[in-house]
């Protein structure tokens, strides 16, 4: 298909879905307004669980089973990832004496890389941690964890990277996340009769040990995404840096 | 009536979708796809919107009787911009797959089917 076509072909469909999603639209209630059933009922079952972070309540407690889903996504994309980055035959590894893309980094980003690297360790720990008292939780810290090692690259060599990030170790780290919240699961199961279901005793509303297995479930995912990041971003990296390939395959 | 932060949605939607059809570059046309999926965001956050209310965890500040805005479309977007971000490493791999392959990453020269 040519170009012209092809925008002919766009606006047509653009101006089709824009008539249907203003027409969809008006018929809404007006943004802003004070008439939110499920939020009633969310904030309600909440608070019942002793869970002051009403959107960790929502996605661990009360629709569990969709961040099950959810992660699952997040693992099977990481797997597929890696094998569509795999090297291929033409490439071969290239070392660090020999490759002549090393990066030259100034005294001060390095010291600057190396006070923050456990800074933000911690503050992705501390997210992770509290995801069911403050806003956060196992996705968000668990970003933040695999950032915070890539750090490292920033404020010096990918070598150091490379040495501190074995990627076996945090491809097993993945497979325990993603276990773990299904073994989560199944005690549910277990205890009560219902997959995922919130067996742990509540607490007090607003103390660290509370809201029963919803931290537990932030741990696991938090393992599972920083864990998961850093596998990926290992094998872009690799593509980036390590491998060079063939010069005569890419034609 | 206010319906602004829903058009807003629908113009990011179309704006990402108009991104992938002229775009010459792969990488492009991913990030023009995160452009769209940011229209459900938009759209997803606006509904749970209430005006004069804070956010949904509680607190020493915040008591579980004041007003919030909609806990559940911020889950939804939570799972949203997971989803968004595994679709994006997916399809940059691609990319990578594809420019090492055929030495090009416009999609306008990828035209013949093979195999």
């Amino acid at each position: 298909m040519n170009r012209s076509t092809r925008y002919v072909l766009f606006f047509t469909g653009g101006a089709l879905i824009a008539v249907l999603y203003v027409w969809g639209v008006v018929g809404m209630p007006s943004f802003g307004s004070h008439d939110h059933p499920y939020r009633d009922r969310a904030v309600h079952a909440s608070v019942a669980h002793a869970t002051p972070n009403v959107v960790s309540s929502v996605n661990f407690d009360q629709r569990g089973f969709d961040t099950l889903g959810e992660e699952t996504i997040f693992f099977a994309s990481v797997v597929g990832a890696a094998a569509l980055l795999r090297p291929s035959k033409e490439e071969r590894e290239q070392h660090a004496a020999n490759r002549d893309n090393l990066l030259q980094v100034l005294a001060s980003t390095r010291l600057l890389g190396y006070v923050l690297l456990p800074l933000t360790l911690l503050v992705g720990f501390d997210v992770v941690a509290h995801g069911h008292l403050t806003p956060g939780g196992g996705f968000q810290g668990g970003v933040v964890l695999a950032t915070g090692l890539h750090v490292l690259y920033v404020a010096g060599r990918y070598d150091a990277l490379d040495r501190l990030r074995p990627v076996t170790v945090f491809e097993h780290g993945e497979v325990t996340g993603a276990l773990a919240f299904v073994g989560l699961g199944f005690a549910g199961l277990a205890v009560s009769g219902s997959f995922l279901a919130n067996v742990i005793p509540f607490g007090t509303f607003g103390s660290f040990l509370s809201a029963g297995t919803i931290d537990l479930f932030n741990f696991a995912v938090g393992i599972e995404i920083s864990c998961g990041v850093v596998v990926l971003l290992a094998h872009f990296f690799e593509q980036a840096i390590v491998l060079r390939g063939n010069p005569q395959a890419r034609s | 009536m206010s319906y602004y932060p829903y058009f807003v949605a629908g113009w990011l939607l179309l704006a990402g979708c108009f991104g992938i059809v002229r775009s010459r570059n792969l990488v492009h046309a991913v990030v023009s796809l995160a452009i769209a999926q940011a229209g459900t965001y938009v759209l997803l956050l606006s509904v749970g919107y209430q005006r004069k209310a804070t956010a949904p965890v509680f607190g020493s500040t915040t008591k579980p009787n004041t007003n919030v805005v909609d806990p559940v479309v911020q889950a939804l977007t939570l799972t949203d911009i997971v989803v968004s971000a595994t679709v994006t490493a997916l399809l940059l791999a691609l990319a990578i797959q594809i420019s090492k392959r055929h030495g090009t990453v416009d999609p306008d020269e990828l035209s013949a089917l093979e195999g």
